[in-house]
């Protein structure tokens, strides 16, 4: 039998050595990793790594846009004027705001300030819940007017606006050949999967921002370790430069005519 | 600014964000009023090249890839390029496949 004396005596050694080691870097600092540096390198990397797939979730749907605005493109014309570009600029800007209270967030974590990043996380997370709000008003509207693809769509408000007196009273659309005005019901489609698929996303920040406001009041984001709160503030970042490029498809591109 | 400072952390401060904030509105408030134009082919030209310039402030400073290693912007880049490659193939298969026929 090999003798195991030796290694046991070790033991209590080693032991000691992994405690002194843990004394000398931070608690945040993993085992696997050499340094802090090298950890928020490591995890910076890998939220981009993700983001990278989330552009291309997102430019599916933009590439679908783009291919069936060229193919139906009054179609496309109509629909879009079917926005409200108040709502939708009112919307950008909201989101803007949002992007640059979670920016002083994540520079109130780097600078350890408890109450500031609390209030920066808050701002963040109402002014995202506004953005949801008027989202949902633009969306009750197009409820109203029968104009959500396969649940609640008539080819007749488009066709005929004045089937429905009340709806043709207060927006006074101009009635679509048959043809285009079927088309339209694709442009409405990505309509709500673009812009659906972007509310989705802002409720999971919301939802995660909730966390961190939670988070945060007990102070585990300033006392030294920023990567969740920077790499959440990317996330959100990323949405919003989702949605200026749908605010400048959906709403604006067509607007002149 | 020496090439070791790659590693250190980079803090970007309210100064810088509060300009960039200013900038975006500014650009809000532009595509908004150029949309109303008649520019025809130029329309969507001049609101996509809004939409780029606000979105390139966004990465730059709000998501701090002015500040990031190398690997941060090699990967921002990728996302880019691959994405550029999605559209540019899309629409070059869509706009030849019927070539000769017309």
């Amino acid at each position: 039998m090999p003798d195991n004396s030796a290694i046991a005596h070790d033991a209590p050694e080693s032991v000691n050595a992994a405690e002194n080691a843990h004394l000398e870097h931070p608690d945040y600092l993993r085992h696997h990793f050499e340094s802090v540096e090298q950890q928020a390198d490591t995890t910076n990397f890998a939220m981009w790594l993700f983001l990278l797939t989330e552009v291309m979730f997102f430019s599916g749907l933009f590439a679908a846009y783009l291919i069936y605005r060229n193919w139906y493109y009054p179609a496309f014309v109509a629909g879009s004027h079917q926005l409200n570009v108040v709502w939708g600029t009112l919307n950008t800007v909201v989101l803007i705001a949002s992007s640059f209270t979670m920016a002083m967030g994540v520079w109130c974590a780097e600078t350890r300030r408890r109450r500031g990043l609390m209030l920066c996380l808050s701002l963040t997370f109402v002014l995202g819940l506004v953005f949801l709000g008027i989202k949902t008003i633009e969306y009750h509207e197009k409820w109203e007017k029968h104009h959500i693809p396969g649940l609640h769509y008539s080819l007749r408000s488009f066709t005929d606006p004045q089937s429905d007196p009340e709806i043709f009273k207060e927006y006074h659309d101009k009635a679509l050949m048959p043809d285009m005005a079927r088309h339209t019901e694709i442009y409405f489609s990505l309509y709500f999967a673009m812009t659906g698929m972007h509310a989705l996303h802002m409720i999971i920040g919301i939802g995660i921002l909730a966390f961190m406001i939670y988070r945060a009041k007990a102070g585990a984001y300033t006392s030294g370790h920023v990567t969740f709160v920077e790499n959440f503030g990317l996330y959100w970042h990323f949405v919003d430069i989702i949605w200026i490029y749908l605010f400048a498809l959906l709403y604006l591109i067509s607007r002149h005519q | 600014m020496k090439e070791t400072n790659e590693h250190e952390h980079h803090i970007v401060g309210p100064g810088v964000y509060v300009t960039i904030l200013l900038a975006l509105l500014l650009g809000t408030g532009l595509t908004v009023w150029a949309s109303f134009l008649e520019l025809g082919a130029w329309n969507p030209v001049i609101a996509l090249a809004i939409a780029t310039t606000k979105a390139i402030l966004v990465v730059l400073f709000f998501m701090h890839v002015k500040y990031s290693t190398k690997l941060t912007k090699l990967t921002v880049f990728a996302g880019i390029f691959t994405f550029l490659v999605l559209i540019s193939m899309t629409l070059s298969d869509y706009i030849s496949r019927a070539w000769g026929s017309w």
